[in-house]
């Protein structure tokens, strides 16, 4: 099992209850697995990878992109507009 | 890119500094930007807002702003994001382009302003009498009232 650190912001931060949370899934987890425990927690969370930009480490991810233990996960909604052509 | 004045901080912008950070002996024109609070928004009084953001991810793409800015139209240009709980009036971004001629300072302005609201992540949290709501995509999110962070207080 590998930990990841998932980052929270804008609503999401009230969604989450917090800035930070600690997720455990398995060996060769990726994004989207994430985005998936995460819409089992909580109703806010369900469209994840559609309504919001993702990072891995601060770098641009997307769903595919793959996680390893010590990861931080960042979860963007947008600021202003729509998602660019990097949002997922 | 001048890299003399820090692209995230919580202390006030400070528009000369960026002015010369890229001002030059070939540069006939300085184009400089301020965004400033203002006290309404969405037909509301603000009180105040907040702006916070992924800082290290923010930091990167105001930098990768900047530095495309200059590719573009050949410029020079420093910008500044100021986070933490701004007052009306206060500026929260700052942005300064230096050009051989004004065509092209004041277009990279523009489109770099553009952009940074696009591309950079960082949100404000507008507070008005009765609550506050997160500003997002084309629209707001409420703040959850009981969530501890809301701070009630004008």
């Amino acid at each position: 099992m590998i930990t990841v650190r998932m980052l929270f912001f804008a609503h999401l931060q009230d969604v989450a209850g917090g800035q930070e949370l600690d997720l455990t899934l398995p060996e060769g987890a990726t994004v989207r697995d994430a985005a998936d425990a995460m819409a089992g927690r909580a109703a806010g969370f369900e469209n994840l990878l559609t309504h919001t930009r993702v990072a891995v480490n601060a770098e641009f991810a997307d769903a595919d992109t793959a996680l390893k233990d010590g990861d931080e996960v960042a979860w963007m909604p947008p600021m202003s507009g729509g998602l660019n052509e990097r949002g997922t | 890119m001048s890299n003399s004045v820090p692209l995230l901080t919580r202390e006030t912008i400070d528009m000369d500094a960026l002015s010369r950070a890229v001002e030059g002996p070939g540069a006939g024109a300085v184009v400089t930007f301020a965004g400033n609070v203002r006290d309404n928004a969405r037909g509301q009084d603000v009180l105040y807002l907040e702006y916070e953001g992924y800082e290290p991810l923010a930091a990167k793409e105001l930098a990768a702003l900047a530095a495309e800015t200059e590719r573009r139209w050949d410029v020079n240009c420093a910008v500044q994001h100021r986070l933490g709980r701004l007052e009306i009036g206060e500026c929260s971004v700052g942005v300064a382009v230096a050009s051989a001629h004004r065509g092209a300072a004041f277009e990279a302005c523009r489109w770099l302003m553009d952009t940074l609201k696009e591309t950079v992540p960082i949100w404000k949290r507008e507070y008005f009498v009765g609550g506050a709501h997160w500003v997002e995509g084309p629209g707001t999110v409420p703040i959850d009232p009981f969530a501890e962070k809301l701070e009630a207080r004008p």
